[in-house]
């Protein structure tokens, strides 16, 4: 109840064009996406089928989603997000957890750059996303494109400034057998940054 | 409930109307060969789509008296400026002063009209939202594009704010005579600048030669603009009985709301080009640019509710 509200309002707030370039899979599986915003995964969130919607728990920052009551209870109870932290050495044991997210038959949003950019280009992947797909062997990726959301929650603003954004679901792609890490995450930053540069 | 005799034949009239185009729309959509008519007819069933969805909002809005127009407009508010500052080259410095167009102008605007502070809501967005705003933004330090950042953010105001909340403050008109509180005045606007859209449209596709103004609009033609401007103030002079006015003086009415819609029409296309995209539904497929319904109501409101205001 209180989650439809939630994704109605992101809709309202940041909604604008949405393509999906194949229908959503019903297997776990992982969107990931360019990252601006704290919107970011609130909007991806929103715009997946309702019965996905349950289904689907985005990773986020510990340090983050876990101060003050209002995003904990956000982040535990609506999103059920995967919180994971941000400045342990242990890049190890964040992985393990987003693969017992999988293992459990929840789907994951994930932005592999690891932290919010300006909106004017894609900072390289983290190698969080190689390392998940080769622990979970023919896992799918969704790459996701988000336009403009950098516009409407920038990085340090507390208040949306409502606006028309521009998000594109593409074609699942997965680890190839013995794909090299670099090549495998430059891969998918492609995908990400071909949906933004494509006419709709 | 409604129980305004005129009202409900507005409503009727507009609902039979709606029912006519649809079945005439989709028996076209049938019947019709060839890529280019497909998209005019396309557009147009597009257009039918909205009015039905315009007019259910109307209907609430109407049934719950005041209140459901000053939200309905508030909310159309808030989507045509989304869509105005979504195309603007506004700059990352200028968040907050966004922030306050929407969370406090916007709803102070509307309160306004809500507890009918007529003295207020004229000036409130032309004198102290554009002083303010500029302030703020000058608050943020950015001086590049400064001047066309801040007009940009004025402009949107008062297009998509100002502008559009004359027409629910055309429920607070003290007419002699005439209860505007019911809402017919705002429903004989809206009919009569959409009908005038649709019939310069149709006139336009007809007979449409001679281009008005080929940079701006390729689709206005003289032709269109001569035979839609005629035929909605016939239109809105056959529905003088629903207004405080005699037959002439729904006409002359009439007239300038077509006039000024169709000035309203021409301006924001000028503001689409300048920002290179065709129509504000345009730039995002699926989604119907708000703006691109309402651009003719923006300057038809404001005037019509003071010509009103200033003559009865």
């Amino acid at each position: 109840m209180i989650g439809r509200l939630v994704a109605a309002l992101a809709r309202l707030v940041a909604g604008g064009y949405v393509n999906w370039r194949q229908p959503p899979s019903t297997e776990p599986c992982v969107y990931f996406a360019n990252h601006t915003s704290h919107l970011d995964f609130v909007l991806l969130w929103s715009y997946l089928p309702p019965e996905l919607r349950r289904r689907t728990r985005p990773v986020a920052a510990r340090d983050y989603w876990e101060r003050g009551p209002l995003r904990r209870y956000l982040s535990t109870r609506i999103f059920r997000a995967l919180l994971i932290d941000r400045s342990g050495p242990d890049a190890r044991a964040a992985v393990d957890r987003m693969a017992e997210g999988l293992a459990e038959g929840d789907s994951l949003i994930l932005f592999p750059e690891g932290t919010r950019g300006s909106g004017e280009g894609i900072a390289p992947f983290k190698a969080g996303l190689y390392h998940l797909c080769a622990a979970h062997p023919g896992l799918e990726l969704v790459p996701v494109s988000m336009e403009n959301l950098n516009r409407v929650l920038p990085k340090g603003e507390f208040i949306p400034v409502p606006m028309v954004s521009r998000v594109i679901f593409g074609e699942a792609l997965s680890l190839r057998d013995g794909e090299p890490k670099e090549e495998f995450l430059a891969r998918a930053r492609e995908a990400v940054e071909m949906l933004r540069g494509e006419e709709s | 409930m409604i129980d305004d005799r005129e009202l409900l034949w507005l409503f009727g009239g507009v609902a039979v109307t709606l029912v006519l185009a649809t079945a005439v729309g989709q028996a076209l959509r049938l019947s019709v060969a060839g890529p280019g008519a497909r998209d005019t007819i396309a557009n147009v069933n597009a257009r039918i789509g909205a009015w039905w969805l315009m007019s259910a909002a109307f209907l609430v809005a109407t049934l719950t008296g005041g209140v459901g127009s000053v939200i309905l407009f508030a909310l159309v508010s808030v989507l045509a400026l989304r869509e105005f500052v979504t195309l603007s080259p506004t700059s990352r410095a200028d968040h907050r002063a966004l922030a306050w167009a929407f969370f406090v102008v916007i709803p102070l605007q509307y309160a306004l009209v809500g507890v009918q502070w007529y003295g207020l809501f004229s000036i409130m967005i032309p004198v102290y939202a554009f002083l303010l705003l500029a302030t703020r933004m000058v608050l943020a330090g950015e001086t590049e594009r400064f001047l066309e950042r801040a007009a940009t953010v004025q402009w949107g105001l008062m297009a998509c704010v100002y502008c559009v909340s004359y027409a629910p403050a055309l429920l607070l008109l003290d007419i002699d005579g005439y209860d505007a509180s019911t809402g017919k005045l705002l429903l004989f606007l809206v009919v009569v600048v959409q009908a005038s859209d649709v019939l310069q449209f149709v006139w336009g596709k007809l007979l449409g030669r001679r281009r008005i103004a080929p940079t701006i609009s390729p689709n206005k033609t003289w032709e269109g603009f001569a035979g839609g401007v005629a035929c909605a103030t016939l239109l809105g002079t056959g529905l003088w009985w629903a207004t405080p006015f005699n037959p002439w003086q729904a006409a002359a009415m009439s007239l300038l709301i077509a006039l000024a819609g169709f000035a309203g029409g021409l301006v924001m296309s000028a503001i689409k080009r300048d920002r290179g995209v065709k129509d504000y539904g345009g730039l995002l497929p699926g989604h119907g640019g708000v703006l691109d319904r309402i651009d003719s109501l923006l300057f038809a409101a404001p005037i019509f509710f003071h010509v009103t205001r200033f003559f009865f």
